[in-house]
């Protein structure tokens, strides 16, 4: 089955929820609604003759001032049985940025859920451990969106652990080294 | 990060002895954690009951950085993922690129760079055997592999002047052409290594201290691996054969003949026996290559608007000078809206790359997917339940990076 078949048989499956296909350079893209993803997902992966396995990625994309809903959570499916890639688009409003996890039907979208917290802040409903993962805890907003400056925010809403840093050079700098040895 | 004092030992002592579950934190400084990783391990006694991984510390935002560069400007970020097998990134993302301006680079180029990606695999694996046989107490096999390691090295320096950051690939083809002596040695090199994975294999193959510590541990069977979405070596050590130069070939696999070895059993062991056949596979790759590999141009000739020019055209023609000034300054500006998502087959499993085209020479968004982060979050399914000294045998077993792990 060709990746637009199975986008097909989504729609006709699934006619509320799948608002558009696209396709580009052979990979098809269908854009859904976020209300039902874990059924999309458990329908694309139990299907006999589809079978998407493979979870290869979920990630999303900022629409900031481009497209509304401004958030898309991206899923990559594949299906190693029959060599079919399909990208699955969920649409996530600006203001409430949440959708289901889907660790239910595929455990390794744990740390990609969670990442995906940390860079653009979506809250994935259901997720066990929804933490920051490459940032630290403390962390203010979320660098992969669009409206954040590419070099973060400067001053006082630096890190605290970089601002430690920089305290402690300011004090290094100070410090009297020959005065310490004599 | 205990809380364990003298005083609650002696107390211990005077009120018989009890068990505690005690926490470890392990790394992120650790010789054998493989770059910056650090695991929180509650033990009991010798025994592992829950892993935590911490990642991040070696976090660049490699991301955010791509989208404020044009596309030529991003391929050096590429060869900081994956550190020690930086040409495979390089062939992996402009391949990505290359698929979304929708130009392909011609054949002599193709061959060149299935080349350099399967040295890179062999770098990147015998790294690999030398550190994952350190770990568990094999020596003598990290002193013999860096001798092969040093030869490719110094063929990745003959080529394009840097051993580790390479930057070698160019969008539509290559940035210079491989010459007689780089072909000539790395021939002899594919001569001679096969009886140098032969070697490595007799040091520790029938080793009974590397059988006993590689043997039944971190066993994850292949439906599990699959749920997890793990890919390259450490799914196929539990036979699954997928590997994107089977599945979606690119570049010149289609034209070369190889095998995807597997494994049964989903073990260390396992792993270990897919990566040693593995380097076999790519020494035969490799060799075909240079035996088949045509004459012919190596940069893309029919693409001016996404190619950079050569250096003689710049200095003579109008057309071309212009292109190249368009180029670095602004980007490939003709680039189409769309997005793809690009796969290759790297050293440590499937390296992914999602971009994002909004028509501007700059990607919009551009993920990268790698193998080591998705193998690092599997760390707690294999650790837990084992021993202590087995967490090492599995943090090996998985290959990570932490470059490419935090990007």
């Amino acid at each position: 089955m060709e990746p637009i078949q199975i986008a097909e048989r989504l729609k006709e499956r699934f006619p509320e929820d799948v608002r558009e296909i696209k396709e580009f350079r052979d990979q098809v893209s269908v854009v859904v609604k976020r209300e039902h993803i874990l059924d999309l997902l458990r329908f694309l992966k139990e299907e006999p003759d589809i079978q998407m396995d493979l979870l290869k990625d979920i990630t999303a994309v900022d629409w900031l001032g481009k497209k509304v809903p401004r958030f898309e959570v991206v899923y990559h499916l594949y299906s190693i049985k029959f060599k079919h890639l399909l990208r699955l688009k969920a649409e996530v409003p600006e203001e409430d940025p949440a959708i289901d996890s889907v660790m239910p039907i595929y455990i390794g979208a744990n740390w990609h859920e969670r990442e995906c917290y940390d860079m653009f802040g979506i809250q994935f409903r259901g997720h066990p451990d929804l933490r920051r993962i490459l940032l630290p805890e403390d962390w203010e907003g979320y660098p992969l969106r669009k409206d954040y400056p590419l070099e973060g925010y400067k001053g006082e809403k630096d890190w605290s652990g970089f601002r430690e840093v920089l305290q402690i050079a300011k004090r290094n700098k100070k410090f009297d080294w020959y005065g310490a040895q004599g | 990060m205990s809380n364990i004092t003298i005083r609650d030992l002696k107390e211990d002592i005077r009120t018989g002895l009890k068990t505690k579950e005690l926490v470890l934190s392990m790394g992120p400084q650790h010789p054998s954690t493989h770059g910056v990783l650090r695991l929180v391990l509650e033990l009991d006694g010798e025994t592992v009951v829950k892993c935590t991984p911490y990642v991040g510390y070696l976090h660049r935002g490699t991301e955010k950085l791509c989208e404020h560069r044009t596309y030529l400007n991003a391929l050096p970020l590429s060869d900081r993922l994956d550190y020690i097998v930086s040409m495979a990134n390089n062939v992996g993302y402009v391949l990505a690129v290359e698929r979304l301006f929708g130009i392909e680079a011609p054949a002599r180029a193709k061959y060149i760079r299935t080349i350099v990606s399967e040295m890179a695999r062999l770098s990147g694996h015998i790294i690999w055997i030398a550190t994952h046989a350190l770990d568990i107490g094999a020596m003598t096999v990290f002193l013999y592999s860096f001798r092969e390691r040093e030869w490719l090295l110094d063929l990745f320096e003959h080529l394009c002047g840097a051993r580790l950051t390479t930057s070698y690939p160019r969008i539509g083809g290559v940035r210079n052409d491989v010459t007689e002596e780089f072909l000539d040695s790395l021939y002899q090199f594919t001569e001679e290594f096969p009886a140098r994975i032969e070697e490595y294999e007799t040091l520790i193959d029938q080793n009974r201290i590397w059988l006993q510590r590689t043997k039944g541990i971190g066993i994850i069977s292949a439906e599990e691996a699959i749920n997890w979405g793990l890919t390259g070596p450490v799914l196929r050590g539990s036979g699954v054969p997928y590997d994107v130069r089977k599945f979606a070939p690119y570049d010149a696999y289609p034209w070369v003949d190889f095998e995807v070895p597997v494994g049964k059993n989903g073990d260390v062991y396992d792993r270990y026996k897919v990566r040693m056949q593995e380097m076999r596979q790519s020494n035969r790759i490799i060799k075909q290559c240079i035996e088949r590999m045509p004459k012919g141009p190596i940069m893309a000739p029919d693409a001016p608007k996404f190619t950079l020019p050569p250096k003689e055209k710049i200095m003579s023609e109008m057309e071309s000078l212009i292109h190249q000034f368009v180029l670095i300054t602004k980007g490939p500006i003709a680039a189409p809206e769309g997005e793809i998502y690009s796969a290759i087959e790297a050293p440590k499993g499937e390296l992914g790359f999602y971009i994002v085209s909004d028509g501007t020479g700059k990607p919009y968004r551009l993920r990268l997917r790698s193998p080591s982060f998705v193998h690092a979050s599997v760390l707690p399914r294999l650790c837990e339940g084992h021993l202590v000294a087995d967490v090492i045998a599995n943090i090996g077993t998985i290959d990570i990076v932490l470059g490419e792990c935090d990007r």
